[in-house]
């Protein structure tokens, strides 16, 4: 137990080293839902403008 | 009707690409956090500290690489009228800010227990704070348009007026004073850094730039759509028009 809280304590500089790795999950988890939330919105107006433009044509 | 064209041969390389990117990225990052934080020694100097380099420098030479291919696309886009050129520099934008924001951050996280300061007005920080800065105008301008198309335009022209800070950056260690250290891994001689510390390095940076090549093909993929979008809306309102008032509402040109 001793060795797991002297690794996370990280020789006294824990506060710097685990808020740097925290910042680079925040920022690429934050890109990555970013980029699949408006690549789903997109596509799901692309498929039912798709869907009413081949109506309209057949009509 | 070349309207509607879609870049059909991008689109398909792209997924075919793409898992390749993220499968790379995921095994990439794994190792490298392994290393990075069990598997490397601390610095005789800086102790602990020095695994805030394994997110620091990997994100730093992102926000530079990525801005570079912004710039190779800005001039494809100026100079060919290439249409996936200039979507890829809106998409790849945000990313390029992700980065420069990480790297600013980790940098400060680092600068506090090993300078004593959280930031400096010197040549390397106020560059990168200027490359950041630059991304969010470029993201800014090219939605400020009601034309997309002169957004990109002007975006494009930003980017290429922008590359100027590139080599600034770059050699800031060099022409001025600065807190910061010269380049260590990327010097002529050779590495300075030992090869249980370049290693975790190496594939932190071959993680980040794999994450980025996926997310940027899905977000180019993105605007493909949206473009599309946007005709497809303008052929549906032309339509209903032409449909209430035949003859009035006829394509301009």
């Amino acid at each position: 137990m001793t060795g797991v809280s002297e690794y996370l304590a990280m020789g006294g500089y824990a506060a710097y080293v685990w808020t740097a790795y925290g910042a680079a999950v925040v920022v690429l988890v934050g890109l990555v839902a970013a980029t699949l939330a408006r690549r789903r919105s997109s596509q799901r107006s692309l498929e039912a403008l798709e869907q009413l433009r081949g109506r309209g044509r057949r009509a | 009707m070349h309207r509607f064209a879609n870049p059909a041969r991008f689109l398909r390389l792209s997924a075919a690409l793409r898992p390749w990117a993220l499968g790379v990225a995921l095994l990439t990052l794994l190792g490298g956090l392994w290393l990075a934080l069990f598997d490397s020694p601390p610095d005789y100097q800086q102790g602990e500290t020095v695994r805030i380099m394994y997110i620091h420098v990997p994100s730093a030479w992102m926000a530079m690489m990525v801005y570079s291919t912004m710039a190779v696309a800005s001039a494809v886009g100026l100079v060919w009228k290439h249409p996936v050129a200039e979507l890829y520099t809106k998409a790849a934008a945000p990313l390029g800010a992700g980065f420069t924001a990480l790297c600013l951050l980790s940098g400060s996280l680092w600068g506090q227990p090993m300078w004593g300061t959280w930031w400096v007005w010197d040549a390397r920080l106020t560059s990168v704070l200027i490359l950041f800065f630059i991304y969010l105008g470029y993201i800014v301008l090219v939605s400020a348009f009601d034309d997309p198309q002169r957004g990109l335009k002007a975006g494009a022209v930003l980017t290429l007026v922008g590359a100027v800070n590139l080599p600034i950056i770059k050699f800031s260690v060099d022409w001025w004073n600065t807190l910061h250290q010269p380049a260590s891994v990327m010097r002529l001689g050779g590495s300075a850094l030992d090869p249980a510390m370049l290693w975790p390095l190496l594939i932190m940076a071959v993680a980040f730039t794999a994450l980025f090549v996926w997310l940027v093909l899905l977000r180019t993929e993105t605007e493909i759509a949206e473009r599309r979008i946007r005709a497809l809306r303008l052929a549906t309102a032309m339509a209903a028009r032409r449909d209430e008032a035949p003859g009035l509402g006829q394509p301009v040109g």
